[in-house]
């Protein structure tokens, strides 16, 4: 099953880490990002840039386009993860070991329904 | 991340948002301050055994404002402050609390907390150091290095400026429309000026002061999530990054200035380029330019330059012509004439700047870009003296040895020739 790792963290408090702290917490996912590339577990992921930039289209009659994110939340969605994982808990393990490599704010864990890989973009 | 870096990092983001809303509840800077300042060292008490408050602004906010109070109360009564754990009872109703409190306030909290640090009677250095006091919560240690002053100066300049401002009556109520855009523009120019004074800075203060740079950055970033549908906010903050990006590439090893043609494009940052380039796309969608937004958009095009010889002159002259009239300068002017020179030659361009000899007769740029221009027609002789006046206006070494390196070109260049006259 393939499963969303949803990142959420306070953007301001991930944008106030020093650059070694960023690239301290970057080295420390990219263990865990390895090993499960070694198992073949790890599908497409992304880090977002700041939901400043952000535009948001309102699929209203006619359409609105609107400035910033989609919604306006304490944590806001800065990546994701897709993975894949025998069970939910298997999922949650390794959601699990990407927090204890950059602790602070949640992971949604959503199970995928169609997953397109899109290999243009390799 | 060590323990404490984290906390660190809560305090630096939920700083302004919270010196800015206890500054609406005491109204006077060195109480919200004070009030902070005692909420942070609760903090740095509880936080690493409760772990960290769902939101930490709104936990300062309430406990900087619980302990000032009660610091009131104490000196009237002379009652016991009371104990930590009666402080943080306060958790439970933390958020409901802070989010009625400050929920419809914290934009304008955080704008006016920037907005009296750029008050008009304050001197650009007097606002600098302010802001990075007051909002970005430097030390004053920090900022002295910085500015290469005494920590006393420091001290003394921020206290001025704290007696000015509390001078100044800045008033409390929620701002109408026009009083709010007012504010926002004045705040986003001293932004600017904070960038500014980190990213003209060479040599050895070019380190000490890069952190102004990202300061900066992260208040404009601050003031676009406040703001999201200002495209001047969206240009402002693009052209900080898109110009920071070229940090690491600006220096060389021994701190000598590296101009754009020379830089090395590969230490190019192409995450905040990428951010920069983002951002650009969205301000043009409101159809409502400015001058960051086509600073920003010059920055744009010679970012997505891959090579020197790739950047589309043409367009960045079109955009100097554009900036002229939003915002007429002989600097602008000049900065066009150097793009005039890639699409028309140096003679077009040595003559646009002619009409600004006198308006900037002790301007280092001037005389470099003249002197370069010169050069270039084979005017060596009146481009050495351009030059020697260049280096005698120069702000820093790094200038001064830019311009002695064109120097030392023109020698070269004129030397063979000498010994020709003289067989």
């Amino acid at each position: 099953m393939l499963y969303a790792i949803l990142c959420y963290h306070d953007e301001d408090l991930v944008g106030s880490w020093s650059k070694e702290q960023d690239t301290a917490v970057m080295k420390k996912l990219a263990v865990v990002q390895d090993r499960l590339r070694t198992q073949g577990q790890l599908g497409p992921v992304a880090r977002l840039l700041p939901t400043t930039s952000a535009t948001t289209l309102r699929k209203d009659d006619p359409p609105v386009v609107l400035d910033g994110p989609y919604a306006e939340t304490k944590e806001q969605l800065l990546g994701f993860y897709i993975v894949d994982c025998g069970n939910l808990d298997e999922a949650v393990d390794v959601a699990r070991d990407l927090g204890a490599a950059n602790p602070g704010g949640a992971y949604e864990i959503r199970p995928v329904g169609l997953f397109q890989p899109g290999d243009r973009l390799k | 991340m060590t323990d404490t870096a984290w906390i660190d990092a809560a305090f630096t983001s939920a700083r302004p948002q919270a010196v800015g809303a206890l500054l609406r509840y005491f109204r006077n800077l060195d109480t919200a301050e004070e009030a902070f300042q005692n909420a942070c060292l609760r903090a740095l008490n509880s936080w690493p055994q409760n772990g960290p408050p769902r939101d930490p602004a709104a936990w300062l906010i309430m406990v900087g404002r619980n302990v000032a109070i009660d610091e009131v109360r104490r000196n009237r009564k002379q009652e016991p402050l009371p104990e930590d754990e009666a402080i943080s009872d306060l958790e439970d109703a933390e958020e409901a609390m802070a989010e009625r409190l400050d929920g419809s306030h914290y934009r304008d909290d955080i704008l006016r907390l920037l907005f009296i640090c750029c008050h008009p009677d304050l001197p650009a250095t007097q606002q600098i150091a302010l802001a990075l006091r007051i909002v970005s919560g430097l030390s004053v240690k920090q900022i002295a290095r910085a500015f290469l002053v005494s920590e006393a100066a420091i001290e003394q300049r921020i206290t001025r400026a704290k007696a000015r401002v509390a001078d100044a009556d800045v008033p409390f109520e929620t701002p109408g429309a026009a009083e709010r855009a007012e504010r926002l523009s004045a705040v986003a120019a001293m932004v600017y000026l904070i960038f500014n004074e980190g990213y003209s800075a060479a040599g050895d203060t070019a380190e000490i002061r890069s952190p102004f740079c990202e300061e900066a950055i992260r208040l404009a970033r601050l003031l676009l999530r406040l703001f999201q549908s200002e495209p001047e906010i969206m240009g402002l903050t693009a052209l900080l990054l898109l110009q920071h990006a070229r940090a690491a590439a600006r220096f060389d090893a021994d701190g000598t200035l590296v101009l754009l043609d020379d830089q090395d494009r590969s230490l190019w940052n192409q995450q905040m380029i990428a951010e920069g380039l983002a951002l650009i796309d969205k301000a043009m969608r409101h159809r409502r330019s400015g001058p960051y937004q086509i600073q920003a958009a010059i920055a744009a095009l010679h970012a997505r330059a891959a090579r020197p010889e790739d950047t589309d002159w043409a367009q960045i002259d079109l955009l100097y012509g554009a900036l002229e009239i939003v915002q007429p300068s002989a600097v602008v002017t000049l900065n066009r004439a150097v793009a005039v020179s890639k699409v028309r030659g140096p003679q077009a361009a040595l003559e646009m700047i002619e009409p600004l000899a006198m308006r900037l007769s002790n301007y280092f740029h001037y005389f470099g870009v003249r002197g370069a221009f010169l050069m270039q027609l084979g005017r060596n002789q009146e481009a050495r003296v351009a030059f020697d006046r260049a280096i005698a206006l120069a702000n820093t070494s790094a200038e001064a040895a830019h311009i002695r390196m064109h120097l030392d070109r023109l020698m070269r260049d004129s030397a063979p020739r000498a010994a020709k006259v003289s067989q």
